[in-house]
């Protein structure tokens, strides 16, 4: 870059090109990404409704949250969601990365098969699961027709089995997501430590233990902040499988199904939802920032 | 579960933080190391019979738990109207299988149009990805200009911002460019995701730098470096964006469903929940409509899965 060719025109047009080159994407990064932020921030303290441009009324939307019973349910539902997600997502993913890590014939085929609910649509995957779910569905139908249970469990009808509904589907969907960024970390262990392990006589699960959890730590610590954060952001999965009601009296809602019911037609208040875009940006920042403080002590 | 921002496309979530050490090489080593020696039992080399049988029988019991569902779907779809799809007795095979419910859907929702809608909105896009994460991902990776750090710095702080935090302003936004109700509304904020910019970045500083000293000497323009030397070098990341893009774009419910209001102007997925809102009562109608969105997809995915896996392997994906 320091050899001048073509001296005034070409430097003049050098220095012009790198910023034609990112133009289009820092337009979006102000329009798409920066503006909206500050937006954001802005609108929570108004009573900006969708026909209406609204003035500043200070904190009452953050009061308003404090006495707001849905939003009480909504963060409970995303802890357990949280809470439940973690560790199934976070230990079963790597297991089933051991699982096809080995490169024995078909093995392909079950990568791929394993990655199909991840590039599913969650409406899809929802969907099918509500079938399923359903109280004439085939869950239901095989559980009572094999004894175990008497009337059909109302999956899709109440609060609790709800959450849990979704998060089943959740967990499912995700399996195949997780799988392949441990799969890639997997090809960073070293070989040496698995022979050494394997020569002072430990089994496949001693070594799956003191060698490839070890191994993989860092990349366990980016699967729990991911699967956290996801978990806090949960919608379509609950939406779809409740019916956009979010259950009875909407008692299983999400954060984000709060933000979402907010931003439309009778129920409308930009302000709010935007001060509850806030607090959804509060609390997911929690888990990303563990993981920088974890990564800086580890390094 | 996957993408930062939940607006049309940009696959943000779909392929997490970029890996900020280009390391192709090592990780691919690595894995074929791996291959031919690890884990089993006794020495390290090629797994016993009594290993292989094992791993196959639970290969076949994660198969069967994460595909019955959606064959029981697919399944429910050919199912025809004398068909019990209730029954406790489930029967996998349809006995007179039909594609009836596939026309009656259309009779119900407009089910081809929200097709090409949602491919409408999924190709703006994928082209807006592929031109724009490239052309700032080779910018931030092998040019030299002022503003380059502090672009990259806000480029890096978005990947923090879940999509759902900003979703009501960037809805106004859109409603002030009078693009609330349209696809073209749906379409545009994900037409380059910030994360793709960063990972075309990340693939573009994995080419040697002597690559292109040689041409720089030669007074070669930034334009020509990025045809000849950078594009050629970047294919594997390319393809992953831009399939995450359809991906993510195709697959995308919660923008389309706050922008969109006119059932007209419906992508596959809020016509789904649409039609499974209004038309609770037959459930074969439902799984057509939800093949209808799943098999496009699987399908691609299937026959662009080499490309997606080897970018893995590159190191596409952080480790």
């Amino acid at each position: 870059m320091t050899v001048p060719v073509l001296p005034a025109q070409g430097a003049l047009r050098r220095r012009l090109t790198p910023w034609l080159l990112v133009a289009p994407a820092a337009l979006w990064l102000l329009v798409f990404n920066v503006w909206p932020s500050l937006n954001t921030l802005v609108l929570a303290f108004t009573n900006a409704k969708p026909l209406s441009g609204g003035h500043f009324t200070g904190l009452a939307n953050f009061e308003r949250m404090l006495d707001d019973s849905q939003l009480v349910d909504a963060l409970l539902n995303s802890i357990v969601f949280m809470l439940v997600c973690l560790p199934v997502l976070v230990l079963l993913p790597l297991l089933l990365a051991v699982l096809v890590e080995k490169k024995i014939p078909g093995i392909t085929f079950f990568r791929t098969a394993f990655y199909t609910p991840v590039v599913a649509s969650a409406v899809v995957v929802a969907l099918i699961w509500s079938w399923l779910l359903s109280d004439r569905g085939l869950i239901n139908g095989l559980a009572q027709a094999l004894g175990v249970l008497q009337g059909p469990l109302p999956f899709l009808t109440d609060r609790w089995l709800l959450v849990f509904s979704a998060i089943t589907l959740t967990v499912w969907k995700g399996l195949g997501y997780y799988m392949i960024i441990y799969l890639s970390a997997l090809g960073n262990v070293r070989r040496e430590l698995h022979e050494a392990a394997a020569v002072d006589g430990a089994g496949p699960v001693r070594r799956f233990w003191s060698v490839t959890v070890p191994g993989v730590r860092n990349t366990m610590l980016l699967i729990s902040v991911l699967v956290s954060v996801s978990a806090l952001r949960v919608f379509s999965e609950l939406y779809v499988l409740s019916n956009g009601t979010g259950g009875p009296g909407g008692r299983a809602m999400s954060l984000v199904m709060l933000i979402q019911l907010y931003s439309r037609g009778f129920y409308g208040h930009f302000g709010y939802a935007s001060a509850l875009s806030l607090l959804l940006f509060v609390i997911t920042i929690g888990p990303m920032l563990l993981l920088a403080r974890l990564n800086r002590k580890a390094s | 579960m996957s993408d930062m921002t939940v607006q049309a496309g940009a696959g943000r979530d779909a392929v997490p933080a970029p890996d900020p050490s280009p390391r192709d090489d090592r990780v691919r080593r690595g894995a074929r190391r791996g291959e031919s020696a690890r884990r089993g039992r006794g020495g390290f080399g090629a797994p016993g019979p009594g290993e292989l049988v094992l791993r196959y029988a639970l290969l076949l019991v994660v198969l069967a738990i994460t595909v019955l569902p959606f064959l029981w779907q697919l399944s429910t779809s050919l199912k025809g109207p004398m068909e019990d799809v209730f029954s406790r007795t489930p029967s996998f095979v349809p006995s007179q299988p039909t594609l009836d419910n596939y026309a009656k859907v259309a009779e119900t929702i407009p089910v081809w149009t929200y097709a090409l809608n949602s491919l409408f909105v999924a190709v703006i896009v994928v082209g807006g990805n592929a031109i724009g994460a490239t052309l700032a991902g080779f910018a931030l990776a092998r040019l030299e200009f002022r503003g380059a750090k502090l672009l990259l710095v806000l480029f890096l702080s978005t990947l923090v911002l879940p999509g759902e935090v900003t979703i009501i302003s960037q809805f106004l936004t859109i409603r002030s460019m009078g693009l609330a109700d349209t696809l073209v509304g749906v379409a545009l904020p994900g037409a380059i995701g910030m994360l793709n910019v960063l990972l075309m970045r990340t693939a573009f500083q994995a080419i040697p730098k002597e690559m292109d000293e040689a041409a720089v000497i030669d007074g070669a323009t930034p334009w020509q470096r990025l045809i000849h030397i950078g594009l050629p070098n970047v294919r594997g990341m390319l393809s992953v964006i831009t399939i995450f893009a359809f991906i993510a774009a195709w697959d995308d419910f919660l923008w389309p469903l706050i922008v969109l209001n006119d059932p007209s102007k419906f992508t596959l997925t809020v016509g789904l929940q649409y039609l499974n809102g209004t038309f609770t009562a037959n459930p074969r109608l439902i799984a057509a409509g939800t093949m209808i969105s799943f098999l496009p997809i699987v399908i691609l995915f299937a026959s662009l899965q080499r490309y997606f896996f080897r970018g893995v392997e590159e190191g596409a994906i952080k480790g």
